[in-house]
């Protein structure tokens, strides 16, 4: 392995990998969880034990999670992704049988102490998995057609048992996710080229199909596509929320109406205003200084994480760090797209602001791996 | 995988070159983000947040409280009584079916009204009561209390009923309530927002519907915050309403519950003027009918007999009502003749028992006639060929001028519904109308108060305060608003001979004190209080039969008209018995019956009736003792 041989010397070991972490992104994600836990005491109506508090217990669970993860050498992650994976995709397959139902969909599996969600975990392991995939593969087969077809195949696998929950937006930002890492490991353009190509044409054919016998999708679903591209044709049905989360939006104004002040929030008008919708508060509360304040950071990630696999010479830590930097960016990209008008409203929250458990310690968990990278990384 | 450095270098180099890529992509879409974030929050900002201020604040009325009504003595006549019904509210029922279940054993809950409820509560928003049951006693409000727990979601509420205490003494006079119809709204060009609060009430009749803007009062508004699915969250502001003004009507409920018992049986109408002011001091049409029925809605049961009745109980005969006045005008065919100059008050005339003009024969309604008679004789024995004769001489068109003078044929400005303008015809009036010209027999059927002519009691008792007094006096029924005297309408000179007027009063005197006058049976005997007055019988059909030999329906009016005391006049009445047979039978007993207990107060002493007729009082009076009293509720209110 030439790993091992190439780096296990340069590996810092003890106490000392402490001062290797990636201390800077550590500072970010707690500015934004901060900026979370500021959100939900507002929306709770300045109330600390609703959701803040619990929030914040996670966080702290989930931060010790994280550099225990990151004090474990990178190729001992490498070499359980293969497993990660296969465990994520029985878990799918096991909330088929004993998932919880919430909000209309199969999630869930109770484990009495927590809720765990396949799905939020799949996000990571998929791509855990991929970047062992091309870490072992040689790198002039990556663009042969059998060693694409085998990671679409990794890649299809979970979203197709994740649709069946049903949760489209997971299986979104999964196929997202997936596609990003084959763009990342040097997947030939013509591929993504065609697949663009072949999206479109399913596109329209779907489109085409409406009304006829062969109806790709059901009524509602098209309802749904009609309602994203036209929210005034229902105003008070799935329209609404999109109306509503302009209206607050678009309220707060440079400054934003001042922190606990939101009244559209504050009233209801926003469903799930402490999830999916939590940055419509941000946004009115705080206004587009807020907003801004809060992309900034999320940016920041990014570019940290961009930094940080560029600098690392191990295509595991480096496909797996930007991997995980992708999920983090659909995850708010899709949300934000989502509240200001720009996406169909999808079950996305917004990464370690909004409420939930799962999200936030498979995050973490996820910047965990980030931080082995970043520490076992040759120097 | 084992790894030549060169080939490490081109992977790297390539995987750094796609990171870069995708995350500039990334952040240039992060900017796309921002983009939309200052479209949004900075170049439409305003136009948001005026959305959202409609969004949130909700502008709800708050019904003002109707004003009462009160007598002239402060005797409650309609008020405002708290009605509890049983509310509930879904989000906090749990069980809906269960727990209606519970329900219908404590309070009358029938099978429809369940189910009407259970609809009701399923189409509204789960955290708005739903009224399951209205109007619901205090012993269901207890019941529902006590029984709390069992029955989550479920509450009383005090809502505000309208009541007429007096009952059906009123129900020509103060009118009652009903629910706004899409009729009342069209009516009105620009309609008050209260209206359009669901069960809201507005006067539908006389004093209740004349009245309804001093009544309503303004309704007050809150701004509440709404949140999305119209919860209110809480109360922003409040501006209360305005009460709606309390109103004293001019008439005595003490009055008006007698001559309401004394009008029983009958299908009749009294009206009693006070002649120093013209307070309508009773207002009754018989039958009445019970206002409070109607509140809330009525049931065909109890409507349909209403409507049908001959006997119209739903008509307010004293100002809707228009009947020939018969031999009640007749004063007004002397006041134009003597007032022109045409006929002195002492001349005579020979009455055969007939006036034949150009042809035609016109009766006495005595065949064998009354020979020589004066203005006095004439009135006092009610003989017609007397005013045709002096018709011939003074023309229709005086007489009408003068009936006019004396408030026929006017439409006096009363607080009622449908004030009838009665009829003073004139040439032109039916050469317009009926397309014929006037010809001599409407001049000498119009001198007796017959043909064309039609006046309503309330008219007439206008009239005789008129003649009584000299005075144009005015009716007036609504004494107060909110404590505030209103003005007393009229009541100047009549600009009448003052000679003339005491010869008609004294004729007037002789109708009814004179041993030969036709109201002598119904004289008053207490001194001081004489009446005067003149009786009428106004025909409905011309032939003239026996009034017992035909229907009902054809029977003449009967009509007395009378002030009281003859010295001194303090009380004018009109009365009007429908289809009743002649005015000295019928209807000059109820007017002395009505003036006697308006001018005692109350119940007079027998010493009042002439002897022959106190054995039949006596037992009258027991009668109309018995007659169930309404419960007096002036109480506790500020008396206006």
């Amino acid at each position: 392995m030439s790993y091992l041989e190439s780096t296990v010397k340069h590996v810092p070991s003890g106490f000392r990998k402490i001062l290797y972490l990636n201390w800077p992104l550590i500072l970010l994600l707690a500015a934004v969880s901060g900026t979370g836990f500021l959100m939900l005491y507002s929306v709770a109506g300045g109330n600390l034990s609703t959701w803040a508090e619990p929030q914040m217990k996670r966080f702290g669970v989930g931060l010790a999670l994280m550099i225990a993860v990151g004090l474990v050498p990178i190729w001992m992650w490498r070499n359980l992704a293969g497993v990660a994976y296969g465990v994520s995709i029985m878990l799918l397959i096991a909330v088929e049988f004993f998932g919880a139902t919430g909000m209309g969909a199969q999630r869930w599996i109770d484990l009495g102490f927590f809720r765990l969600q396949p799905s939020e975990l799949t996000k990571i392991t998929l791509v855990m998995f991929l970047a062992a995939y091309y870490d072992w593969l040689p790198a002039k087969k990556t663009s042969r057609p059998l060693w694409v077809l085998l990671p679409i195949l990794i890649i299809v696998l979970p979203t197709l048992l994740v649709l069946r929950q049903p949760d489209l937006g997971t299986a979104i930002l999964l196929l997202a996710a997936g596609g990003g890492l084959m763009f990342l490991a040097g997947v030939h353009w013509a591929y993504f080229a065609s697949v663009i190509a072949a999206g479109a044409g399913l596109i329209a054919a779907v489109f085409q199909s409406r009304g006829t016998e062969w109806q790709l999708l059901k009524d509602y679903q098209f309802r749904r596509i009609d309602t994203f591209l036209d929210p005034s044709s229902d105003p008070l049905g799935a329209g609404y929320h999109i109306t509503q989360s302009k209206i607050a939006l678009g309220s707060g104004g440079w400054t934003g109406r001042g922190f606990m002040q939101g009244t559209q929030s504050r009233l209801n008008f926003l469903p799930e205003k402490h999830t999916d919708f939590i940055f419509t508060t941000l946004a009115e509360e705080f206004g587009f200084i807020g907003g801004i304040s809060l992309l900034t950071l999320y940016a920041l990630v990014i570019v940290f994480c961009v930094v940080s696999a560029v600098m690392n010479r191990d295509r595991f830590s480096s496909l797996l760090t930007l991997g995980i930097a992708l999920n983090f960016f659909l995850f708010f990209a899709v949300n934000m797209s989502m509240v200001m008008g720009l996406a169909p409203v999808v079950g996305v929250p917004l990464p370690l602001v909004s409420y939930g458990g799962s999200a936030m310690l498979v995050l973490l968990l996820a910047f965990g791996l980030v931080q082995s990278a970043h520490v076992h990384r040759p120097r | 995988m084992r790894r030549s450095r060169a080939e490490k270098e081109a992977i790297h180099g390539k995987l750094s070159r796609r990171a870069i890529l995708l995350g500039g992509a990334q952040l240039l879409f992060m900017g796309g983000l921002a983009a939309r974030m200052r479209y949004l929050q900075v170049d439409q900002a305003d136009q948001f947040r005026l959305l959202a201020e409609e969004n949130r604040i909700n502008i709800r009325l708050i019904p003002p409280k109707r004003g009462e009504i009160f007598d002239r003595n402060g005797v409650q006549l309609a008020q405002n009584v708290p009605s509890y019904r049983i509310v509930m509210v879904r989000e906090d029922a749990g069980d809906v079916e269960d727990v209606l279940d519970r329900l219908a054993t404590l309070i009358d809950l029938t099978p429809e009204e369940r189910a009407d409820a259970l609809a009701e509560i399923k189409r509204s928003a789960p955290f708005l009561p739903v009224t399951i049951a209205e109007d619901v006693s205090w012993d269901a409000v207890s019941a529902v209390s006590v029984n709390a727990p069992a029955l989550p979601g479920v509450s009383p509420e005090v809502g505000s009923t309208r009541v007429y205490p007096r009952g059906s003494d009123f129900a020509h006079v103060v009118g009652r309530v009903g629910r706004v119809s899409q009729k009342d709204l069209d009516a009105l060009e620009d309609p008050d927002a209260v209206l359009r609060i669901p069960r809201f009430n507005i006067g539908k009749i006389n004093v209740e519907a004349r009245e309804e803007d001093l009544l309503r009062g303004a309704a007050g508004t809150k701004q509440v915050e709404v949140n999305a699915t119209g919860r209110v969250m809480r109360e922003l502001s409040r501006r209360e309403g305005q009460s709606g003004a309390d109103l004293q009507l001019t008439v005595s409920a003490k009055l008006q519950n007698y001559v309401q018992a004394r009008l029983e049986g009958e299908s009749a109408a009294v009206v009693i003027l006070d002649c120093e002011n013209g307070d309508v001091v009773a207002n009754c049409s018989a039958p009445s009918y019970d206002p409070n029925l109607f509140i809330g809605g009525i049931s065909s049961k109890d409507y349909d007999p209403l409507l049908q009745s001959k006997y119209r109980p739903l008509v307010n005969k004293t100002v809707q009502g228009a009947y020939p006045p018969g031999s009640t005008f007749k004063m007004m065919t002397a006041m134009a003749a003597i007032e022109e100059g045409i006929v002195g008050p002492d001349e005579t005339v020979y009455c055969p028992g007939h006036l034949e003009i150009g042809g035609r024969r016109f009766h006495c309604w005595k065949r064998a006639g009354h020979g020589w008679v004066d203005l006095e004789t004439s009135l006092k024995r009610s003989c017609d060929v007397y005013y045709y004769d002096l018709a011939l001489k003074v023309g229709i068109e005086k007489i009408s001028a003068m009936a006019r003078r004396f408030g026929l044929g006017e439409r006096h400005d009363l607080a009622l519904s449908s004030v009838n303008s009665g009829l003073t015809p004139t040439k032109d009036w039916k050469l317009q109308n009926r397309g014929e010209s006037w010809v001599i027999g409407d001049t000498v059927n119009a001198s007796i108060g017959q043909g064309f002519m039609l006046a309503s009691p309330m008219q007439l008792a206008v009239m005789t305060a008129r003649l009584a007094t000299g005075r144009a006096i005015a009716p007036r029924l609504v004494k107060s608003v909110n404590g505030v005297e209103q003005p007393i309408l009229g009541g100047g000179p009549l600009g009448m001979n003052e000679n003339n007027l005491r010869k008609m009063r004294k004729s007037m005197y002789a109708v009814v004190n004179d041993r030969r006058g036709t109201a002598y049976r119904s004289r008053i005997i207490a001194d001081g209080l004489r009446m005067a007055g003149k009786t009428g019988t106004s025909q409905v059909r011309s032939a003239v039969v026996n009034n017992n030999e035909v229907p009902w329906e054809q029977r003449d009016h009967a009509l007395f008209v009378s002030f009281a005391p003859y010295d001194n006049p303090r009380y004018a009445c009109a009365v009007l018995v429908e289809h009743g047979g002649g005015g000295s039978t019928a209807a000059a007993p109820i007017a002395r019956d009505v003036m006697l207990q308006a001018l005692y107060d109350g119940e007079p002493p027998l010493e009042a009736y002439p002897t022959a007729d106190r054995a039949r009082i006596k037992i009258q009076q027991s009668r109309l003792r018995d007659v169930k009293p309404q419960a007096r509720i002036a109480k506790g209110k500020d008396q206006a």
